[in-house]
């Protein structure tokens, strides 16, 4: 009789976890309440555990991959059982035998609530609500492990046909939507899926008899979206999201749209900021420089200092960009529009100054290229000049950050213990919380003050 | 082959059987003088004699034991019931004295005996006279229950059941024997326990015997115009039940109805069903549905005994709702 080992849902929200290392090998012996495989759940690293003994015949995933919750794993027996293609003749799911304690739950700890903060929201310096501390609080029981409510809140509604296929095909059940009576997956909506993955990933039913080998593929579709980047070969770091990072997406758009933005705000001295562009204005040989000339200066500078905000989110990952193109969001008749400054951090404020009248004139006057609006990696977008004293700006996705700029205004502030009237402007953020976090947007935010409360920074 | 009616079918077995064994006697109620209440036996008596083919009293208990008794010394007894609903009367013989004698006497007396009659609802024959009583026997550990639903079935399968060495309950259907089909010439013998694919189909299996094997065909015809293929599955026997059939039937279509005339408490279809999901679950592709009689007393009311029973929109309704089409 071989058991079959299944993904777990280690914890009340787990729809799928990554096997990051295998600790028992083919051929091992394993006993109750060992150790199988280190499991990357939405929260943490867990313990995957032997629920039966005997000997581990078969990784049906290998490290690395991602399972559905409920999907198989691997397979233990009797020494020298044969396996057929990871299914065996006989097989009994180690999950239908009650582990030890199960039939005792009111002896057992509750579960933990799905805290509603673990991931909204702007959690600020405080850091998210959910540690992620990787190989720590690994249940000590099995009974923990698999409490009754994680794995009502984990299970998928599917046939056992339809389970089947699944798991000989790859398809992740959980990107598949049922059609049969309370959402079951039931077999056709899985020739759906087959199909659709099929022709796109040119993935044959024998190359993904490893189901999550290729997580990214098994992903929910990637919906088609046109890129252009910033220039040919433009050098970027894509980073595959972690169980973390993509249980804070899913709850983020839950509960707030497509894109889960929240707003950082603060209030800039610009009273250096303005001496300096009197002083430019007096060498009189260049292009007038503005405020949001310097603003955007110094938003580049701030950018190469904190790169997790130049990035954009793929669906399923987020891509870091190496280099900065900063849009500047211009008001053009019935409309606006974002040209874009290339490498904005490698450019002098004459130059930026330059570049930004060039582009804002040719967008007033349509004359833009596709290339000059778009693969920007952060914008900036002022109404100061409206006398607007602060605002929230819209994200420009794939873009996950925006700043939008107030005017600059005297106010009485309390400056070396007086009361003083000094130049002060307001900034506020628009942070995509899928990619930046409240203390990454502060962090970024805080440099981007102290720039430009003291520009001379900005040429260092 | 010859186009016979089901109960010319079993005649043809009777007469076979007993021309090839000098062992094998007809017993039952007006199966001599007056050739059978729905004339099975019909030449029977003349043909082989009193000794062979024996009238008896109404006298269920009596002549089932006697039946027992003469199969216990050697012969091989064929008891007929007037119909299955009057052999309640004689259920002890077969279930304490012909299932159990074989093991009970460490296998050195076999009880080589057919009981056979009519079982199942006719038209308007109230409570008592309508009953389908193959769960009953079934449940018993020492018998066979047998159910043929055509002309061929009935007399392959009688000829089968008489050369068994152990005793076999054949039910006939009361509103069968004037069914015609076609029937092998010559010697014709359908083995016990295999169940037969009546129509060929890859959507939804529907697993019938007897009387419901002509209501899943129905329920089939009206399917195909759905562009639903449906596998019509007839059991013929019910124990033992053919459990490689169904799961190969199962297989292919991953969706299956059980249907049956009689009630749907530990009816046949229960087994069935629990056969399915234990043997295999991973090619289900939704719950295993059944179709019984009412789990009522039979109506005599016209219209309420038609709502009583099985009929094809009640099993069409059924493979839709596997097929999630409903």
């Amino acid at each position: 009789m071989t058991t079959k080992v299944v993904m777990e849902a280690l914890s009340p929200t787990m729809e799928e976890g990554r096997l990051v290392e295998w600790k028992k090998g083919e051929g091992e012996p394993v006993a109750v309440g060992d150790v199988l495989a280190e499991v990357e759940t939405d929260k943490a690293v867990m313990e995957l555990v032997a629920r039966t003994g005997g000997t581990l015949l078969k990784q049906v995933v290998p490290a690395g991959a991602t399972v559905p919750v409920s999907e198989l794993v691997a397979l233990i027996g009797e020494p020298g059982e044969s396996v057929d293609n990871g299914k065996p003749a006989r097989a009994q799911e180690q999950g239908t035998q009650p582990a030890p304690g199960r039939n005792q739950p009111t002896s057992m700890p509750p579960a933990p609530e799905p805290s509603p903060r673990a991931a909204s929201g702007s959690a600020g310096a405080s850091g998210p609500a959910v540690k992620p501390t990787a190989g720590q609080a690994a249940p000590s029981t099995p009974a923990a492990a698999a409490t009754p409510a994680g794995a009502a809140a984990g299970r998928i509604k599917a046939s056992p046909l339809a389970r089947r296929i699944a798991a000989e095909r790859g398809i992740d059940l959980t990107a598949v939507s049922g059609s049969g009576p309370e959402g079951r997956v039931v077999l056709r909506d899985l020739e759906g899926a087959a199909a659709a993955e099929t022709p796109a990933g040119g993935r044959s039913p024998a190359a993904s008899a490893a189901p999550a080998a290729a997580p990214a593929a098994a992903a929910a579709p990637v919906a088609p979206r046109i890129v252009v980047p910033p220039s040919d070969g433009a050098p970027y770091t894509d980073v595959p999201l972690t169980q973390l990072r993509k249980t804070i997406a899913r709850r983020l758009v839950q509960s707030i749209g497509p894109i889960p933005t929240f707003y950082l705000t603060t209030e800039v001295d610009m009273e250096r900021a303005w001496d300096a562009r009197e002083a430019l204005k007096t060498l009189g040989d260049g292009p007038k420089v503005s405020f949001n000339d310097i603003i955007l200066k110094a938003v580049a500078s701030a950018l190469r200092q904190h790169p997790a905000c130049n990035a954009w989110w793929q669906d399923d990952r987020i891509r870091y960009w190496h280099e900065i193109h900063v849009s500047m969001a211009v008001a053009i008749e019935d409309g606006l529009i974002t040209p874009v400054i290339r490498h904005t951090d490698r450019k002098s404020l004459r130059e930026i100054a330059a570049e930004a009248q060039d582009l804002a004139a040719r967008a007033r006057s349509r004359r833009l290229t596709p290339e000059e609006y778009t693969g920007g990696t952060f914008s900036v977008s002022n109404l100061g000049m409206l006398d607007i004293d602060e605002f929230t700006a819209v994200i420009n996705p794939p873009e996950t950050g925006i700043l939008a700029v107030g005017r600059i205004v005297d106010k009485p502030v309390a400056h070396d213990g007086q009361v003083a009237l000094r130049r002060r402007m307001r900034l506020t953020m628009s942070c995509d919380h899928r990619v930046i976090d409240g203390a990454t947007g502060a962090q970024f935010l805080k440099t981007l003050k102290a720039m430009l409360e003291n520009p001379l920074v900005l040429v260092w | 082959m010859a186009v016979v009616t089901y109960r010319d079918a079993l005649n043809q077995a009777l007469r076979e059987e007993m021309q090839r064994d000098p062992d094998v006697f007809l017993m039952g109620e007006e199966v001599g003088v007056y050739q059978g209440a729905y004339k099975v036996s019909r030449g029977l008596l003349e043909e082989f004699g009193p000794m062979r083919v024996v009238d008896t009293p109404i006298t269920e208990l009596g002549f089932a034991g006697v039946g027992v008794g003469a199969a216990m010394v050697g012969l091989r007894p064929v008891i007929e019931f007037m119909t299955w609903n009057f052999a309640l009367l004689a259920i002890d013989q077969l279930v304490n004295s012909a299932a159990k004698m074989r093991y009970m006497s460490a296998g050195q007396i076999g009880v080589p005996a057919v009981f056979r009659g009519p079982g199942g609802a006719a038209l308007q024959l109230a409570a008592q006279h309508s009953q389908a009583f193959e769960s009953f026997y079934a449940h018993i550990p020492g018998l066979k229950v047998v159910t043929p639903a055509t002309p061929a079935d009935a007399k392959g399968l009688l000829k089968s059941a008489i050369r068994d060495d152990d005793p076999v309950v054949f039910m006939e259907g009361e509103m069968l024997y004037n069914l015609k089909g076609e029937v092998p010439d010559g010697e014709h013998v359908v083995p016990l326990g295999r169940a037969d694919v009546k129509r060929a189909g890859r959507d939804v299996t529907i697993v019938c015997h007897s009387k419901t094997v002509a209501v899943a065909l129905k329920a089939a015809e009206t399917l195909a115009k759905e562009e639903v293929d449906a596998e019509v599955l007839d059991l013929r026997t019910i124990r033992p039940l053919d459990t490689a059939a169904l799961l190969e039937s199962v297989a292919k279509t991953h969706r299956c109805v059980v249907a049956e005339e009689g009630w749907p408490f530990a009816g046949v279809g229960a087994q069935v069903v629990d056969t399915i999901q234990r043997e295999a679950f991973d090619e289900l592709d939704a719950p295993v549905l059944r179709v019984t009689g009412a789990d009522v007393p039979m109506p005599y009311n016209k219209q309420l005994e038609r709502a009583a029973k099985v009929d094809a929109p009640k099993v069409v309704a059924a493979a839709r709702s596997v097929l999630y089409r409903d």
